[in-house]
């Protein structure tokens, strides 16, 4: 290097030039350090902000299982009655405190009265609708083997088709019984709060379709939420709470017997 | 969509009792699962025994020492199978070794499976094999020689120091082999126990249970095959080595027994919410495989049968053949053992209200032919191991005077 001409101007030329080199595998270094950072940066930046959730008022529901087909239809859910992202459960309680629950073709039809009860006095009958509750804590993404099933910044838990390796293990691991194996893909499969309609501001089909608005959708954390004043006027409960999966569905007058 | 399946769901939708969740009419860990922690739970067994000569000393057992080991590798081999196979994406199975998700128990299936099979069992095997090998290699014929030339990786040295180093290697790494042993069954118990959403499953003794019930199993695994290859051989089975084993199951089968009660009597003084699910469960769908086969015929008859045999004056031949079904009656027991976990754990609903059912089929991916395959196997590679490292203390390198270079006579295992 000695031998090179000392001229101040290629000097400074080539200054530039190592400076500009070294900075290529420190700027990859870091690049990679920063990985989630930069991700953030490349997606829609308004997601930062929102942290979903859903409220459901079950003295709302009327059983339409409007919420049921709807989900099916606009997520492509199998059509057979063992595969569904939401359903609706009803529970009728007799007078001598027997708590009978059923939820034929998850309720997508609807329901008929149950024969028995021209018989039997009914003391009270409700419909409680369920979906994956994207747990903030969820079962299903700690037990993934390899980490296919995931929590995005949004707080939606949500399955990657492409990498679930099909073991099963988060279906069990679910409390709530909100998964099951897709027969087409071999892939577990559940609620997505139907991430796709969110990203582009819509709203979850299951809430879209609902007549009597008994599933509210929103943010969690922002005044403005629909979520947000059903948080201040009702008292809210979670399905299971003892299992500390701290669930991001919300219901209001939620009887005791609901499991 | 396969319509075989869907009907199979249809009809076991007639059967459900009372209300489960919708998607909880597809039963989803079937015959392959149960298979899988029975075949590990032999493979910790056979070596958990193994190491009980090796480290505790119990000369008694040295007759099935290298059979064990034998046993365990060959069970080992075939274990990762039926959980491949249950997989919806078999090919993608090699992500829990590429990019493991660090929080799941399941991932760590593939390192405690490596650790085990490389670090403990093939390394054992190897030490206590090296010298054997490398003799057989020398009268062997080709392929034999070419086998047993790879084998021995091309180690040559029978020098005294060198057995003795064997000998030392394999002490230590059965020291390091009986905490690995526990690991690798014990993980399986945590696999189940960890599941705080299944009441049955849930509990933190699973791994301990699940630990006693691997070494019942492997020790009448390692019974059934000692008599069984003894007899073939037109050998008599030692009779002093038939004893130990059979005390050693009779001690494996009373701590297990006792744990299984405790486990029982805790969750009914406990009683909690959902002891009302399960209290139906063992009284209808697991009566059979739970009272009658695991504990009356698996577990409460081969005590009785063992305490017998064991202390009293019978004679031998009568004995030996009282251990031979005491340890059959013993892997029906551990079968249903694994069976009522993992199918007993699906077969009542998280809502707590209803019971479904499972319908093994004889043909499928699922069903009792390969399952019953997959239980051949491992005696068919065993068969395969025991021809070409044969076990047997009469096998022709221990008769035979110590090769010319060996000043020390083969020294006893």
């Amino acid at each position: 290097m000695g031998k090179e001409p000392s001229g101040h101007a290629i000097d400074e030329t080539r200054r530039r030039l190592i400076c500009e080199l070294a900075k290529l595998p420190a700027a990859t270094v870091l690049l990679s350090l920063t990985g989630p950072v930069r991700a953030r940066a490349e997606g829609d930046e308004e997601t930062d902000e929102h942290h979903y959730a859903m409220g459901i008022q079950i003295d709302r529901c009327i059983g339409c299982g409007l919420c049921v087909e709807a989900c099916k239809v606009e997520n492509d859910v199998p059509d057979e009655p063992f595969y569904f992202r939401t359903w609706v459960e009803r529970y009728t309680i007799y007078e001598d405190g027997e708590v009978v629950v059923d939820s034929p073709h998850g309720g997508r039809d609807g329901f008929r009265p149950r024969s028995e009860d021209e018989e039997r006095r009914v003391l009270r009958s409700f419909f409680v609708p369920k979906l994956c509750n994207h747990c903030d804590n969820p079962p299903c993404v700690q037990v993934c083997p390899v980490g296919a099933t995931f929590k995005t910044r949004e707080g939606v838990v949500l399955v990657d088709s492409d990498y679930c390796i099909g073991c099963r293990y988060c279906i069990q691991a679910c409390p709530y019984g909100a998964r099951y194996l897709d027969p087409r893909t071999k892939t577990a499969d559940k609620c997505t709060f139907c991430y796709h309609r969110l990203r582009r501001g819509l709203l979850p089909a299951c809430v879209e379709v609902c007549p009597t608005q008994a599933r509210v959708f929103g943010e969690l954390e922002q005044q403005a939420s629909p979520l947000h004043r059903l948080k201040r006027f009702e008292p809210l409960h979670v399905l299971k709470p003892e299992l500390n999966t701290d669930p991001k569905v919300f219901y209001t007058d939620l009887d005791g017997v609901v499991r | 969509m396969n319509p075989e399946h869907l009907e199979a769901l249809r009809s076991a939708l007639d059967k459900v009792t009372g209300f489960i969740y919708p998607n909880e009419i597809e039963l989803h860990w079937g015959l392959l699962i149960v298979i899988y922690p029975y075949l590990t739970g032999l493979v910790a067994g056979a070596f958990i025994l193994a190491s009980l000569e090796k480290v505790f000393r119990v000369k008694a057992v040295e007759p099935t020492y290298r059979l064990a080991l034998l046993t365990a590798l060959a069970f080992l081999i075939v274990a990762p199978m039926p959980l491949q196979a249950h997989l919806g994406h078999p090919e993608r199975s090699f992500e829990i070794f590429l990019t493991p998700h660090l929080r799941s128990a399941m991932a760590m299936f593939g390192f405690v499976y490596a650790w085990y099979l490389m670090v403990v069992l093939l390394l054992e095997i190897w030490f206590e094999y090296r010298a054997d090998m490398i003799r057989w290699r020398g009268r062997a014929r080709w392929p034999l020689k070419a086998i047993y030339g790879l084998l021995t990786l091309g180690s040559s040295d029978l020098s005294p120091e060198a057995v003795a180093f064997d000998r030392k290697a394999v002490y230590a790494i059965t020291i390091i082999g009986i905490p690995s042993a526990f690991l690798l069954h014990g993980y399986v118990g945590f696999i189940f126990g960890s599941v705080k959403a299944n009441p049955w499953w849930s509990s933190v003794l699973m791994p301990i249970v699940f630990l006693f019930s691997a070494i019942v199993s492997g020790i009448a695994l390692v019974l059934i095959l000692y008599y069984v290859t003894s007899m073939a051989r037109g050998k008599v089975p030692d009779m002093a080595c038939m004893n130990t084993l059979a005390s050693f199951l009779l001690y494996a089968l009373i701590v297990d027994l006792s744990l299984e009660v405790l486990d029982f009597i805790h969750r009914l003084y406990e009683s909690e919410e959902s002891i009302e699910i399960l209290r139906e469960l063992i009284a209808s769908k697991l009566f059979i495989s739970l009272t009658v086969v695991q504990l009356l015929l698996g577990t409460i008859g081969p005590i009785f049968l063992l305490g017998f045999a064991r202390f009293t004056g019978l004679v031998d031949e009568l004995k030996r053949l009282a251990y031979l079904i005491a340890a059959l009656l013993v892997q029906v027991g551990i079968f249903s053992t694994r069976w009522n976990v993992v199918i007993g754990g699906q077969l009542f609903s998280k809502s707590l209200r209803g019971l479904t059912v499972y319908k093994l089929q004889v043909g499928g991916a699922e069903g009792i032919l390969v399952g019953a395959g997959l239980l051949i196997l491992p005696l068919v590679i065993l068969y395969g191991l025991v021809k070409l490292l044969p076990p047997w203390d009469d096998a022709p390198a221990f008769r035979e005077a110590p090769a010319a270079g060996a000043a020390a006579p083969m020294a006893p295992r």
